[in-house]
């Protein structure tokens, strides 16, 4: 689909309106009585579906030409909104840490699976001196990416988190962008809840200033 | 005043007649918006939300009074508006970084934006510096301030410190077009707020106060921030656990703040302690003093064995009064089982003087309490350094002169310049030591009603008037005739001529009258100046409610027996009513449930006190003992009142509870104890779980119970023994801690960073040739100490202070057992 058709199909989102484009898909009542049943029952049965699918299988054994892919040598590219295992971003301009500490990821999250340790530092600004993520627990929800309010904490595309025990956790280190990828500019944004949506300009209240 | 029916938004409720619309409408759940006042203080009106319509007024209803029949409407259409522009004024350059403000989650102006939905904001004024500066023990960030003066409130209607004020904020003045624009409250809120900030009174660049913290707490916002708070936790992480605070006789309801340390530590932590502000205030200690818990590891049992052994050689207990009641009830049934001598000189003078009272009062505890000296208007404090022995009786000595235009009297021998702070309508009268007895009697003279007062007493007060002629001088105004010679015209003759007119004139007049005075010897003998009847009686004009504070002083006096008995009869034959302050934590409770002995016998266990086997809450002795904000328990206050307490942090050693099992008691938790406090004293037999703590939208304080004051048989004598004219004199020094401090278990915390030492005022030192940080040996009649000079500058006058919050100092050596006493200094 075309670029803007998406824009345009996700900023509207009201199901309810007429002229939206969603649409109610049209399905058969079930039937209710006997006869109902029994009928649908017969074009199911006889309707040679199940040969279609055996004919696919057994066309696809003999071409040897198979589409499945080849994991863990090949790997599908992960869509920018997957929610994987999390990233903790860096300020373009200052590759400074975006995250305050507020707690609010903490505080949202509902497996209770993030803790985050603050203090006052030097400077007098809040420092985050410790933040970990229990992915043991975590449900990938994706609440604290989008209570996010610096778009410090986001999903990344890292889903290989297979551990041997139950409790397995992430740490703050871990989580940012590593210097050099800030120097190499490829950081990449995060695209999914949370993350700025087209026309937020438009959106947003502006307060007036005196000066 | 008289139970009046006013109608609030067509609901018919019962108030007092005079009471705040406000409150009336809090006290029965009806939601009018307020960020400005405090319940327990006078109304400030600086927030104007609180906007009603009453008969069709408009009012502000923290300040308006209820009167019969009226009738409040909580919002209009005007109203909304109104209250809609005063929050997008406060919105006004308020930084949007609510994720690094401690405030958020609990931010008044967070909860009234989102209240009063302000999506929008319409207003503008360029913004001033507003960098955060740092106060000491308070962070202030004008940045974040509202100015709605609540701290400036408390500080000066509860506290009494008066540290903080408004000052101008230098900001450009709003737009003209606002005026005629705006709302018309909404602007005159913002025209004052855009005028002012918060600054310390003394103008200094650090907070010197009593530290109590007190203006923090009330904050609506992140302004002002305790220090050691700052960005350690949010509001909404930590558990917060319902407790009274442990440190002092008040009982103070507190809620301890807790979560894990770190990450890395899941142990619980207390990460600041909260108060219900509107109805309790807090002094520092109970603030800022939170983490004096015992750690321990795991039990150890080689010296819980050692313990029990202990026990069983042992004949006697000693202890002190920082235990809670259950504990001090398992103490008396090991003494009715195993014959302990029970020791606690401070529980015990307590005990001993409150029997005395009781002779004369057919009642087992004084009168009043401190709840009921915050609504009198007439206080005198007698025999306690108030401020530092138990700072909710200043809180209340202090609220009962700025809200109910009260006045007070503080008889003490210490020169205390926080006392003296607390306004005109405070007089001190700074005697010398020993002599509260004759400030009893000069009480009982200048007071009770001398019709109903035992003859023999009224005589011996007269004794010590005199009638004497003194010559005044006194101007007078007098009105004289003069003739004057004026010009006038002859309407006859039409010419000018000069005629003579008398004319009455009235001109000041010196001169000398003789008048008949009545001098008073009580007054001359306590040094009272000569104006001292004269501002007595200015003060005492209009004053219908009289309550009386006696302190720890009186217990320890010499003739503490007399003593009791005159505070009786104060109580029983003037308007005084009396509270007495109970010398430590639950020096109340002890005295009620234990049997005390005088001596120590010859193997004594110390329980939180050196003995040869030494049980220690404060981790300094053999076996190890949960601290208060380890237990659960309940606690006496000063208000007579059984308060539960809760366990904050967790304790995995052993406890009282554990030692009297082993000794053949029977309790799973010590709490099972509570439902048999002896209820001959007072106390009521209730489940520990039962008891409630904490208070209801219209100040109820629903917390424990009350003791019954039970009746004791009067002994029928009334008759008290003349005051011995002896007074202590030269160099003295007085047992008394520094505001924040009460034991060691204050000493012990991390934010009450007071140095241990002689405390000597700035004027002492100043007149003298010692200087802060001198070493010096302190030496009296009963023993001597060597510490190093601390100058403090919240006492004055020649009286040295010996604390004892350092149990290492052993202040208590140089005491016989009254709180003052002559001693020699020198440097070593």
């Amino acid at each position: 689909m075309h670029n803007e058709n998406i824009e345009q199909h996700f900023n509207n989102r009201n199901v309810t309106e007429i002229n939206s484009d969603y649409f109610m898909v049209d399905i058969a009542d079930y039937p209710t009585d006997g006869w109902g049943k029994f009928t649908r029952t017969l074009r199911r049965a006889l309707r040679g579906e199940l040969f279609v699918g055996l004919w696919v299988v057994l066309r696809e054994m003999i071409r040897f030409d198979i589409h499945t892919i080849q994991y863990p040598l090949e790997k599908m590219p992960i869509g920018p909104r997957y929610r994987a295992v999390h990233e903790m971003k860096r300020l373009w301009e200052s590759d400074a840490e975006r995250c305050i500490g507020c707690g609010l990821c903490e505080k949202i999250c509902i497996s209770n699976c993030i803790r985050i340790d603050t203090r006052l530092d030097e400077e007098s600004r809040k420092e985050v001196t410790e933040y970990s993520i229990n992915l043991g627990r975590c449900i990938f929800c994706g609440y604290c990416a989008e209570v996010c309010p610096e778009l410090a904490i986001t999903h990344g595309g890292e889903y290989e988190n297979a551990s041997d025990q139950r409790e397995h956790f992430i740490m703050y280190q871990d989580m940012l962008t590593p210097f050099d990828t800030m120097k190499a500019g490829t950081q990449v944004e995060f695209e999914g809840f949370g993350a700025i949506t087209p026309h937020e300009d438009e959106r947003v209240k502006k307060t007036p200033l005196a000066y | 005043m008289s139970k009046i029916t006013i109608n609030i938004d067509g609901k018919e409720i019962q108030t007092q007649e005079g009471e705040y619309i406000l409150n009336a409408a809090r006290a029965n759940d009806i939601f009018i918006p307020a960020i400005c006042y405090l319940s327990r203080c006078s109304p400030t009106l600086a927030c104007r939300l609180c906007l009603v319509e009453a008969d069709g007024k408009q009012v502000y209803a923290c300040n308006a009074k209820s009167k019969e029949g009226m009738s409040v409407i909580t919002s209009t259409e005007n109203i909304i508006i109104e209250r809609r522009a005063i929050m997008e004024v406060y919105d006004v350059n308020h930084p949007l970084e609510c994720g690094v403000c401690d405030q958020s989650g609990e931010c008044e102006l967070q909860n009234y934006t989102l209240e009063m939905g302000v999506d929008k904001q319409h207003y503008a004024v360029k913004d001033v510096d507003r960098s955060d500066v740092d106060w000491g023990h308070i962070h202030y960030n004008p940045g974040l301030c509202i100015v709605c003066e609540r701290c400036v409130t408390t500080c000066k209607d509860m506290i009494g410190d008066n540290a903080l004020k408004t000052v101008p904020r230098g900001a450009d003045a709003l737009e003209a077009e606002y005026k005629e624009s705006m709302p018309k409250d909404a602007y005159a809120m913002w025209n004052k707020l855009n005028k002012s900030l918060i600054g310390l009174t003394s103008g200094e660049e650090m907070l010197d106060c009593t530290s109590c913290g007190e203006c923090a707490a009330v904050c609506p916002v992140g302004a002002l921030v305790d220090t050691h708070y700052i960005y350690t936790s949010n509001a909404w992480e930590c558990e917060q656990i319902p407790a009274t605070c442990g440190h002092c006789s008040a009982g103070c309801q507190i809620s301890y703040d807790v979560k894990h340390t770190s990450i890395d530590n899941t142990d619980t932590k207390i990460y600041r302690v909260m108060n219900e502000w509107n109805y309790v205030a807090l002094c520092g200690a109970g603030r800022y003093g939170f983490d004096y818990q015992n750690v321990v590891d795991k039990k150890d049992e080689s010296a819980f064995n050692a313990a029990i052994e202990a026990f069983k050689k042992a004949d006697t207990i000693k202890f002190t009064s920082t235990i809670t009641n259950e504990e001090a009830y398992l103490l008396q049934v090991l003494r009715d089982k195993f014959g302990y001598k029970l020791v606690n000189n401070e529980a015990k003078a307590f005990q001993t003087f409150l029997n005395y009272y009781s002779e004369i009062s057919g009642t087992k505890l004084y009168g009043y309490d401190l709840e009921a000296t915050h609504n009198v208007n007439f206080v005198i404090s007698v025999g306690t350094a108030i401020k530092s022995d138990n700072p909710n009786a200043r809180y209340a000595l202090n609220n009962s002169m700025t809200v109910n235009k009260g006045a007070g009297l503080y008889f003490h021998p210490l020169k205390d310049p926080v006392i003296e702070g607390l306004g005109k309508s405070i007089m001190t009268m700074y005697h010398a030591p020993l002599q509260e007895e004759i400030v009893l009697y000069l009480i009982l003279d200048l007071f009770a009603d001398k019709e109903k007062l035992p003859s023999e007493i009224v005589d011996y007060l007269a004794s010590f008037h005199t009638k004497k002629t003194i010559t005044v001088e006194e101007i007078i105004k007098e009105e004289i005739t003069e003739i004057v010679k004026v010009m006038k015209i002859n309407e006859e003759s039409g010419e000018e001529e000069e005629i003579e007119e008398e004319k009455k004139k009235i001109v000041p007049k010196k001169i000398t009258k003789e008048v008949e005075v009545d001098e008073n010897a009580l007054l001359e003998i306590l040094g009272a100046n000569e104006n001292f009847m004269e501002e007595l009686e200015k003060n005492l004009a209009k004053k219908d409610s009289f309550a009386l504070i006696a302190g720890p002083d009186l217990y320890t006096h010499p003739n503490a027996k007399n003593l009791a008995r005159l505070l009786a009869l104060i109580e029983k034959y003037s308007a005084f009513e009396i509270t007495m302050i109970p010398t430590l934590t639950n020096s109340l409770g002890v005295a009620l449930i234990c049997e005390l002995d005088d001596e120590v016998g010859s193997y004594t266990i110390g329980y939180n006190t050196k003995g040869d086997f030494t049980l220690s809450a404060l981790g300094d002795g053999d076996l190890d003992m949960p601290s208060i904000n380890q237990q659960e328990g309940t606690l006496t206050s000063i208000n007579k009142r059984v308060n539960p307490t809760n366990a904050a942090i967790g304790y995995n050693g052993y406890e009282l509870n554990d030692i009297a099992n082993a000794l053949g008691f029977n309790a799973e938790n010590v709490i099972e104890y509570t439902k048999m406090l002896p209820t001959k004293s007072g106390f009521i037999s209730k489940e520990f779980d039962t008891l409630p703590n904490h208070y209801e939208n219209d100040g109820t304080e629903c917390r424990g119970y009350l003791l019954d004051n039970v009746a004791v048989k009067k002994c029928g004598d009334e008759s008290v023994e003349k005051f011995k004219e002896t007074k202590l004199e030269g160099t003295l020094i007085y047992m008394a801690n520094p505001v924040r401090q009460f034991t060691p278990f204050t000493y012990k915390t991390t934010n009450l960073d007071e140095v241990s030492g002689v405390y000597m005022s700035e004027e002492f030192l100043a007149n003298s040739d010692f200087n802060e940080g001198d070493i010096v040996r302190v030496k009296s009649a009963s023993g001597e100490l060597v510490a190093n000079i601390v100058s403090d500058n919240k006492i004055s006058g020649d009286i040295i202070v010996l604390p004892t919050f350092d149990s290492k100092l052993n202040s208590e050596a140089l005491f016989s057992s009254y709180r003052f006493a002559t001693a020699s200094i020198e440097r070593v």
